[in-house]
């Protein structure tokens, strides 16, 4: 292979269909929840109806009778406990319950019927006990203390520090310059918190798995998961098995954001294997449960302090995260790592200090959610930057500018930008062009006189890097068939993203093939599949395109050695097309890819060469652990940039409002595929519009969830789209990324809130500080006549705040 | 109690319990699990079904209320393995992601369609309202409407656009 033949693409960049179509449109896509095996057995759980609880006893012996039950489970009998960061999650609740809907006791029984009735005549008595349900009460030292073993509980050292004795399993520190200095140097300091609720992911396959555990502990696990491997290592972890003990499989997954990237229902429906002489159990949520018995996003308070000099440039970010982890740890401590590495948004921020902490209280657990803690924090940073411009009397989309990160600055853990690590800046500007930020159209001035209501605008930044161990590492496997086609084995998971389409893109484009030639297998299959972490934090395209990569180099480099021999050449002197591999100087010698591809066979009948398979590996590269006291170090495989542009209108006599226009940008390094990208572009965009206008967990003050279902807790129609959806792409290319792109599919999700509030604020002035924003919020803040500088505790001398100076 | 319902064709006789909804029913005793169960509260639409020609949500209908009926699931959507027009314009659209709502998607299209097969873009939307996407945001499963139905422009197209 010449360096001058690989640069032709062919297939990068183009709108190449995608690989799973044709089987989804025609319901003929297999999911968990359409698996039935052979002598499979329906469970169904018992669930708390309090939020805290000590159980005093669980009889189960109706339901054991019950004719047509193969197996009864409660805590008492499992002696496990699962955890991603920090182990603490029993697989039925213990002696106490921890939050509303989690699982108490569980049956196995031979119609779905059964097991709901089985379940229904298990009794359970309760002592109920006042739950902690607020984060910054449960920091209160009389708070009670939802876990009280977390000093006992294994963790992951290098990363997280959990608070023996507290509600706290971890707290994450940043440290960057001198933030009393920076303080002393602004001219203004503006201090304020936003808050946001719990939210639940709402894919449209609930969680479901199937589980068989066989004598001499062979089991298999069918389920609708994210991460094969991660189901694997941490199941094995607590049942303390060996990994070839225990195969995942994962056919097609419908719709997972995070909610299904850790181990979920697979342990339980173990448990109730074995007991049940391993017939396989299987367990869908129904909608209800998956919001409570399954976890959400986590609530964050964030207060966020800010000095700045008159002139607009940021001199001191104090930022101070309270994540609501709920009963347990999950994702919710890493959750918080990562987003305090990243508190400040793409800006350079000289002096920095962080205090982020991860809280427990009675409610259902929060875990990764698209965004990873990024939609909820750029809601107040966003927010925020709006409030700090406003008080200096600065132009919002300036102030911006001038505090951007740019090629030169540092970020807050001390890692230094370059020309190619993206363009916030060019982010911003097209998509404050794109809704002309900053003045109103004549249309647009000619629709408000008409309608009564008001037209405004506003602009967000994001970032975001992938949350991930430093050495994050995976593998591609790519196997020639005897007609020369390929089909690659990787263990990311195609969940809706379109992963299994871009990857076979990159491969086709590789090997010089047509696309018909690329096939990526559909089912994940931890004994088959080569190893992946996780599907997860936006970085497939990177780990998994390069580790393709490398595998197609690899198959390569095997077939050229194979062809040299046989044409009596040397690997140098060859070259190939779609379909042989020729010497280059007499085209005319070659042989075809299928006479290579499982082994060569000569006249006589003599073979020669083997199976043509290509192995590619790739590792997250130059990455390390953060400082636990200063948090300085390098966290991010690369960082995916992008802006928010959006029109609202307003009635300000209702606060009733409307997305007129939303339009994105994205610095994706390198675009694949303009259709699959806008696909998650357009779906990230409003998803977050859902999460800024209407989604979010209700409670009564006694911790029972009000509204867990579609019904109470809408999530968006076509009905509720922007009349104007716009993508741009930016491509500032990745060095180390494959032909040079990065991920995108988390970030369309961050930033559309304080987007969406800033043009509100930007119509009528409504002061916003908790998402989601509901008509009868903004109604609230227009009628609010407090004025806005409440929170500006030191303003130049000579202004009009009212502050004065400190 | 025994019903006879022809189901894409094929007439079934079968018993089937009071309480079973048409979505169990399609899916437990026929197998066909291309329509999907995504809250059995009629509140997601991916057990849209043809039930007399006419699109309902499979939970919220009993089985037995389709005793003499016709009903079509997206299982008859394509012709010998040929994707309908329809189909075929969600593919070319990227109208697909996870692929859970989609057969429900297409069923609620068709019947679109079927009432009326030049809808606006409000009308596209006001039709496949009770259908729940969480993946695509809908748009692109909107431009595929306007593609199958003769609509889409450079002006109804929306591409990514590069700066």
């Amino acid at each position: 292979m010449s360096e001058a033949t690989i640069s032709a693409a062919t297939h990068i960049g183009e709108n190449v269909p995608r690989a799973d179509d044709s089987v989804k449109l025609t319901g003929g896509a297999v999911y968990t929840s359409d698996m039935v095996l052979p002598g499979m057995l329906y469970a169904q759980v018992k669930k708390s109806p309090h939020a805290r609880a000590r159980i005093v006893a669980v009889n189960t012996s109706k339901a054991e009778s019950l004719p047509g039950v193969h197996a009864v489970l409660t805590g008492k009998e499992l002696d496990y406990r699962i955890g991603l960061y920090v182990v603490d999650k029993p697989v039925l609740a213990k002696d106490f319950v921890r939050h509303f809907g989690e699982a108490v006791a569980a049956v196995a029984a031979e119609s779905l019927d059964i097991a709901s009735r089985a379940v229904e005549m298990i009794d359970v008595e309760y002592e109920v006990l006042p739950p902690v349900l607020d984060q910054l009460e449960a920091l209160e030292e009389d708070a009670p203390r939802v876990n009280p073993d977390l000093g006992s509980y294994e963790y992951v050292q290098a990363a997280f520090s959990p608070q023996p004795g507290t509600n706290v399993p971890n707290v994450t520190r940043i440290r960057k310059g001198d933030v009393a200095a920076g303080f002393a140097e602004a001219d203004w300091i503006v201090e304020r918190e936003y808050t946001n609720p719990s939210v639940q992911h709402v894919p449209l396959e609930t969680h479901v798995a199937i589980v068989e555990w066989k004598a001499g502990d062979e089991v298999t696990i069918w389920t609708s998961a994210q991460s094969p491997f991660t189901v694997r290592d941490l199941f094995c972890h607590a049942f303390k098995l060996a990994h070839n003990k225990v195969r995942v499989v994962i056919p097609h997954v419908g719709g997972g954001f995070g909610g299904k990237a850790g181990v979920h229902l697979e342990p339980l429906l173990a448990c109730l294997s074995r007991k049940a002489h391993g017939r396989p159990v299987k367990l869908q949520a129904t909608r209800e449960e998956e919001f409570s018995l399954l976890p959400c996003r986590s609530a964050l308070t964030y207060r966020i302090k800010t000095g700045v000099r008159s002139d607009g440039r940021i001199t001191a970010q104090q930022l101070t995260m309270y994540w609501d982890a709920g009963a347990y740890a999950d994702y919710a401590v890493n959750v918080t790592r990562a987003s305090a590495y990243s508190a400040a948004g793409p800006y350079d921020i000289p002096n920095a200090w962080v205090d982020a902490y991860t809280i427990y209280t009675n409610k259902p657990w929060g875990t990764a959610y698209r965004g990873f803690g990024h939609v909820e924090f750029f809601w107040g940073l966003e927010r925020h930057m709006e409030l700090v411009a406003e008080v200096i009397g600065m132009d919002p989309l300036q102030f911006r500018k001038k505090n951007l990160l740019r090629p030169g600055s540092t970020t807050i853990t001390g890692e230094r930008i370059n020309e190619h690590t993206g363009n916030p800046l060019k982010c911003l500007e097209a998509a404050a062009k794109a809704i002309n930020y900053g003045t109103l159209t004549a249309e647009e001035r000619e629709r408000q006189a008409r309608t009564g209501r008001r037209i405004g605008k506003g602009i967000a930044t994001l970032h975001k890097a992938p949350a991930m161990p430093s050495f994050t590492s995976t593998a591609a496997i790519i196997k020639m068939n005897s007609d020369g086609s390929v089909i690659i084995n990787v263990a990311l998971t195609e969940i809706g993203q379109g992963t299994a389409t871009v990857v076979a893109q990159m491969a086709a484009d590789r090997l010089r093939f047509p696309m018909g030639r690329v096939k990526v297998a559909v089912e994940r299959d931890t004994d088959k599949d080569p190893f992946d972490w996780q599907t997860v934090a936006s970085k497939g395209l990177l780990l998994t395109g390069n580790a393709v990569l490398a595998a197609c180099d690899d198959l390569l480099q095997r077939a050229y050695a194979d062809a040299a021999q046989v044409l009596r050449a040397q690997p140098a002197d060859l070259d190939h097309d779609a379909e042989r591999i020729f010497v280059k100087q007499r085209p005319e010698e070659s042989l075809t890819f299928a006479s290579l591809s499982i082994g060569y066979a000569y006249p006589n009948g003599n073979g020669v060469g083997g199976p043509l398979i290509g192995l590619g590996r790739y590792t997250a590269q130059g990455l390390t652990t953060l400082d636990k006291e200063t948090g300085q170090g390098l966290p991010a495989l690369d960082w995916t940039y992008g802006a928010h542009g959006v029109i609202t209108e307003v009635d300000p006599a209702t606060g009733e409002y409307k997305v007129i226009k939303i339009a994105s940008a994205f610095d994706v390094g390198r675009v694949i595929n303009p259709g699959t990208l806008r696909g998650q572009c357009v779906g990230g965009m409003i998803q977050g519009l859902g999460t800024a206008q209407c989604e979010g967990y209700l409670y009564d003050d006694q911790g029972h969830l009000l509204n867990p279902s579609l019904t109470d807790n809408k999530i968006l129609t076509s009905m509720d789209l922007p009349e104007q959806i716009e993508c741009i792409a930016v491509e500032t290319p990745q060095l180390d990324g494959p032909f040079g792109a990065r991920g995108v599919g988390e970030h369309p999700m961050i930033s559309v809130a304080p987007a969406m509030a800033n043009a509100i604020h930007d119509a009528t002035g409504a002061d916003l500080t908790h998402m989601p924003v509901r008509f009868e919020d903004v109604w609230r803040a227009i009628h609010n006549k407090k004025p806005i500088d409440t929170w500006v505790t030191r303003a130049p001398a000579g202004d009009d705040t009212g502050a004065g100076s400190d | 109690m025994w019903m006879t319902v022809e189901v894409n064709g094929h007439i079934y006789e079968r018993e089937v319990a009071e309480h079973w909804t048409l979505l169990r029913f399609l899916r437990e005793d026929l197998e066909l699990t291309g329509t999907k169960d995504g809250c059995s509260a009629g509140e997601c639409g991916a057990c849209t079904v043809m039930l007399n020609g006419e699109a309902v949500n499979a939970c919220m209908v009993l089985a037995v209320e389709a005793d003499g009926a016709t009903v079509a699931t997206i299982e008859a959507e394509a012709v010998d393995g040929e994707l309908s027009e329809i189909q075929a314009a969600f593919a070319r659209n990227y109208a697909v992601q996870c692929g859970y709502c989609t057969g429900g998607m297409v069923m609620s299209v068709r019947e679109l369609l079927r009432r009326n097969p030049k809808p606006t873009i409000d009308e596209i939307k006001e039709g496949i309202e009770g259908n729940l996407c969480r993946c695509t945001g809908y748009q692109q499963i909107i431009e595929a409407v306007l593609d199958v139905s003769g609509q889409l422009t450079t002006e109804t197209k929306g591409e990514l656009r590069y700066v």
